[in-house]
């Protein structure tokens, strides 16, 4: 037997297969949807996910140690970023969700996503044991989780702000806070939903609405979701074939490259194609679920189980919106839609997953 | 609330973590697999569905309206036939943007605020991809400028389709009648998808819609494969059309024409008949309507000046108007007679009237001693008045009845009005009263309570001069035309006391001899009081109260081949206004040139074809409605 350099065998080859494999698929369909074209979108995002990758595994490389220190000020920095997006869109004169950096627009809400994780984990591994189920363990929390989603919900981005308070609210969850808790506030929640409704500003309304009756306007709001009911359900078992979807290139499936990417690869490979994209992203979600579970330090595991749903929370949203099981949020589909933001927010999260996994690889475990 | 909980160390807080990640980890398949079950729901059980909706959606069918069925004389030359109209219309659908699209339309194909108001009214009751209208007949100008916009105007369908074309226009609007688009009525009872689509056309009025089943033919239908957009990425398929069938009529489309273009400015009617089968070959009603204008929607301006015209261009007076028949009636009476025992070379004296008891019946001149053929040349009521006194009209109506008066005739598109010939039984049913001497009077002499319509006056005409029972057709329809129960002594008097009308030394019609040699026309003229008998003078005043002029006649006199009346309303006598109109055409029949020359010189004196005068006419009303508050008459 050849002996494998160790420097080559720490480099996680099966995480990049799977990645590799979803974004690659993405890829095709994107070639796609093109009408058979690599530009304009097929070929930036090849370049944009082999840019991202290689930071995912730079990130992975870093102590664990690290992240632990910097949780906080990441955490205050993007609040102060939310804040400055919310200022420019005032002193501007209407909504805005993004910085420009010049080189890039920044959207501070989808580094949230990732900075309230991380900073939660932070939180609950120094909370002492003792303190689980004390009002201690829950205020910082509620506060750390409610500004930035009551901030991103006034840009205003339902989507984003949801994914924020779930992500959070899974650590709290994971980090051992009474189960009742949670119970109650679920039915509290739900109670208030009606209340809940009456905040949401009218084209949200019209969506949720539209979602519980897509019929009832079909040219309108509703537009989306039947058209990627029909993309979807037109493809049958083995698609229409490769370049072949009627749907998306005539242009009937809107979104078709970025929210709705799943329905143009819905009607041109099928149920097959459906579940080997559901696969792809189950062995994703396993893999940083055994990290989590394999964590060395609490941190580590509060933290992998946190950004493992986040990662989660846009699969099962976006593949519920395309399907109609859920209004229309403007979540794309990790990896596999067009877009730069959302590809740096999971490889960010799969960045420091990573980590997580190199650090219980370096020592023993450690709670604490 | 957990009563007894377990102190809390790391180790429970590792326990805890761990079942609860797997709780998260479990939810996440369970989430998982809830999706990949709802996309398999979605694209197996569903797939039939979503399969056709998908289909739907690329492919779009349009309905190509047939071609109509053209209409032609007894030659094959088109009566109505179809030319190319372009037409742009809207698929509502795949408007997206209706303010720009519509704007850019009203600007480039200069719509008015009615237009647009139509179009705006059209759209919110349309849906889908039913098409909406937007112009037809566009000029190419127009219709290129739309083409090389198309990409920016989305929603936008232009068509190269047909229009229905009557070459002769006001000359056969009666005749033909015209189409139009359906109204919603027409397509709740046909439930034909195709009668909602743009530029078809259906029969709405005369030939034109009782042959419609025949002249509809088949759609034609085109798939092609379409954007979201509306764009046409492709075409699949296209099945042709099949044009409606041709209809044949027994007109002389050239004397149909003439006949038209020779009643001039006056409003009348006017029926030739062949004497051989009764093929109609003119059936004019004057003035009319262009029927080119009614099939491209007429406005309703236009529409408002035909209504408003007193001439009433809207009503077919060869079987819709009714008329007292006069003096034309005379040969009838004498057949009548004849039948019934007098002798035709038996002479009356007229005496400038004819004394019944009391009352004193005026003749319009004293014609002294007469025969029948001399008194139906100078058209003695003297005469007349006599025969009916000594034989009763019961005696006469019968002949009447037999020559065609009084009847309506299975005639293919009409709609007829067939009047009365009374006799005593009729008054007695209607005004519950004994006939009266003096009723049979004025019947003879065509007044009174009789009246017919030109039809029939055309069609007694052809069958004194044939001596068969004819009946009018349009189309080849066999009738069986049998011998009329008549002594040819009879029919010999009366069709010579017709000659001597027109051929005669002074006969009534004698200005009106056919200019042709060889070839004479037989005839009689009729004058029928609009205002009672006696009463004021009929010959002078407002148009609306003089007396109506008629014609009945045929030629050849030897051998007679064509028949005709000619009704002249308030043309002030027969022979003044309606025999002249009965030469021109009848020497058409045989000579046209000579027929085309006397033509030219009234038309030029008249201020043109019927066309030019139709347009100035209506130029001239418009801009009188527009300044006159009371909207004045033409003419």
């Amino acid at each position: 037997m050849i002996p494998i350099p160790p420097a080559i065998q720490r480099i996680p080859w099966k995480l990049i297969a799977i990645l590799s494999g979803i974004a690659g698929f993405g890829l095709l369909v994107l070639y796609s949807a093109a009408g058979g074209n690599w530009s304009p979108w097929a070929l930036q995002q090849g370049a944009r996910f082999l840019i991202f990758l290689s930071m995912a595994l730079v990130i992975g490389r870093f102590p664990l140690r690290i992240f632990e220190d910097f949780t906080y000020i990441a955490y205050i920095g993007v609040l102060v970023l939310l804040f400055a997006v919310e200022l420019l869109g005032f002193v501007g004169g209407g909504s805005q969700r993004w910085l420009n950096l010049g080189f890039m627009n920044l959207q501070p809400s989808e580094l949230m996503k990732v900075a309230i994780v991380v900073a939660l984990a932070r939180f609950y591994a120094q909370l002492p044991p003792g303190n689980t189920r004390t009002f201690t363990a829950l205020w910082p929390a509620m506060v750390m989780i409610g500004l930035p989603a009551a901030l991103v919900m006034l840009q205003p981005d339902l989507g984003t702000a949801l994914s924020i308070c779930v992500g959070g609210v899974v650590v709290m969850f994971v980090a051992g806070l009474p189960f009742w808790w949670f119970g109650s506030t679920a039915v509290a929640g739900l109670a208030a939903l009606p209340v809940l409704f009456s905040f949401l500003h009218d084209y949200q309304q019209k969506r949720v609405l539209i979602f519980l009756d897509p019929e009832s306007d079909p040219l309108g709001a509703g537009y989306h979701i039947s058209q990627s009911k029909i993309a979807i359900g037109s493809g049958g078992i083995g698609g229409k074939g490769f370049l072949n979807g009627s749907q998306s290139h005539l242009d009937y499936l809107p979104e078709g490259h970025t929210d709705f990417i799943f329905a143009t690869m819905a009607e041109e490979w099928g149920l097959i194609g459906g579940l080997a994209l559901l696969f792809g992203f189950f062995l994703l979600l396993r893999w940083s679920t055994r990290v989590a579970l394999k964590a060395r330090t609490r941190f580590g595991q509060l933290a992998a189980a946190g950004l493992t749903m986040t990662i989660f929370f846009y699969i099962a949203i976006n593949l519920m919106m395309v399907m109609g099981l859920a209004p229309v949020v403007g979540i794309p589909l990790p990896l596999f839609s067009y877009g730069g933001s959302s590809m740096l927010t999971i490889m960010t999260c799969v960045g420091i997953i990573l980590a997580i996994e190199n650090d219980s690889k370096t020592g023993t475990r450690r709670f604490h | 609330m957990p009563k007894k909980s377990p102190p809390i160390t790391e180790a429970w807080r590792g326990i805890t973590f761990t079942r609860r990640a797997l709780v998260v980890g479990g939810a996440q398949a369970a989430v998982g697999v809830a999706l990949a079950a709802r996309m398999a729901y979605i694209s197996v059980v569903d797939n039939d569905r979503y399969v056709l909706e998908s289909e739907s959606n690329r492919v779009n069918l349009t309905l190509i309206p047939p071609r109509r069925g053209w209409i032609v004389d007894r030659n094959g030359k088109a009566l109505t036939n179809n030319r190319v109209s372009l037409r742009i219309d809207i698929i509502p659908d795949r408007l997206h943007d209706r303010k720009l699209v519509l704007g850019q339309l009203q600007t480039l194909l200069r719509l008015d605020g009615d237009a647009m108001e139509r179009i705006n009214r059209d759209l919110k009751a349309a849906s889908g991809f039913q098409p909406v209208a937007v112009k037809e007949d566009m000029t190419e100008a127009e219709y290129s400028s739309i083409l090389v916009r198309l990409p920016e105007l989305p929603g936008i369908a232009p068509q190269r389709g047909f229009a229905r074309n009557y070459p002769t226009g006001a000359a056969v609007g009666h005749l033909i009648g015209y189409v139009g688009a359906p109204n919603a009525e027409e397509y709740e009872k046909a439930k034909d998808p195709l009668y909602i689509t743009p530029g078809y056309k259906i029969g709405k009025d005369g030939l034109e819609k009782y042959f419609q089943e025949m002249l509809k033919g088949e759609p034609g239908a085109r798939r092609v494969e379409v954007t979201a957009r509306g764009k046409v990425v492709r075409d699949l398929s296209t099945q042709a059309d099949v044009q409606g069938k041709t209809v044949h009529l027994t007109i002389d489309a050239d004397l149909q024409e003439y006949v038209a273009r020779r009643m001039g400015r006056e409003s009348g009617a006017a029926v030739v008949i062949d004497c051989h089968n009764g093929d109609i070959l003119a059936f004019v009603s004057m003035p009319s309507f262009d029927p080119n204008s009614f099939s491209d929607g007429i406005s309703t301006s236009e529409y408002a000046w035909l209504r408003a015209d007193d001439h009433q261009p809207l009503i077919n007076k060869a079987t819709r108007g009714l008329y007292p028949p006069g003096s034309t009636l005379k040969p009838m009476a004498a057949i009548a007679a004849v039948g019934h025992g007098v002798d035709p070379s038996e002479r009356h004296t007229c005496i400038g009237g004819y004394r019944l008891g009391n009352r004193f019946f005026r003749c319009l001149g004293t014609h002294g001693s007469l025969d029948m053929p001399s008194a139906i040349m100078k058209s003695c009521n003297s005469y007349f008045y006599w025969l009916a006194h000594r034989l009763g009209y019961d005696a006469m109506a019968p002949t009447a009845r037999l020559l065609g008066l009084g009847e309506e005739y299975q005639l293919a598109g009409s709609n007829q009005r067939y009047g009365t010939i009374p006799d005593s039984a009729w008054k007695m049913k209607k005004y519950d009263q004994q006939w009266s001497a003096s009723d049979s009077l004025n019947a003879v002499i065509g007044q009174g309570y009789v009246s017919v319509n030109p039809l029939q006056l055309a069609v007694m005409t052809a069958r004194i001069a044939s001596g068969r029972r004819l009946y009018p057709r349009l189309i080849n329809r066999e009738f069986k035309n049998e011998p009329l129960p008549f002594s040819a002594e009879a029919l010999a008097a009366a069709r010579h006391g017709m000659d001597l009308v027109v051929n005669g030394p002074g006969g009534t019609a004698g200005r009106s001899r056919l200019p042709l040699d060889g070839i004479t026309m037989a005839g009689k003229t009729g004058t029928a009081q609009v205002r009672g008998l006696n009463t004021g003078n009929g010959r002078a005043g407002t148009w609306k109260f003089r007396d109506h002029g008629l014609f009945v006649g045929f030629a050849p006199v030897d051998n007679p081949r064509y028949a005709t009346a000619v009704v002249i309303e308030h043309g002030m006598g027969g022979s003044r206004a309606a025999a002249p109109v009965a030469k021109d055409f009848m020497t058409f029949l045989f000579d046209r040139e000579k027929a085309m020359e006397a033509l030219a010189t009234l038309e030029a004196g008249w201020g043109g074809t019927i066309k030019e005068r139709m347009d100035r006419d209506y130029a001239a009303w418009k801009s009188g409605t527009a300044s006159d508050p009371e909207p004045g008459v033409p003419q």
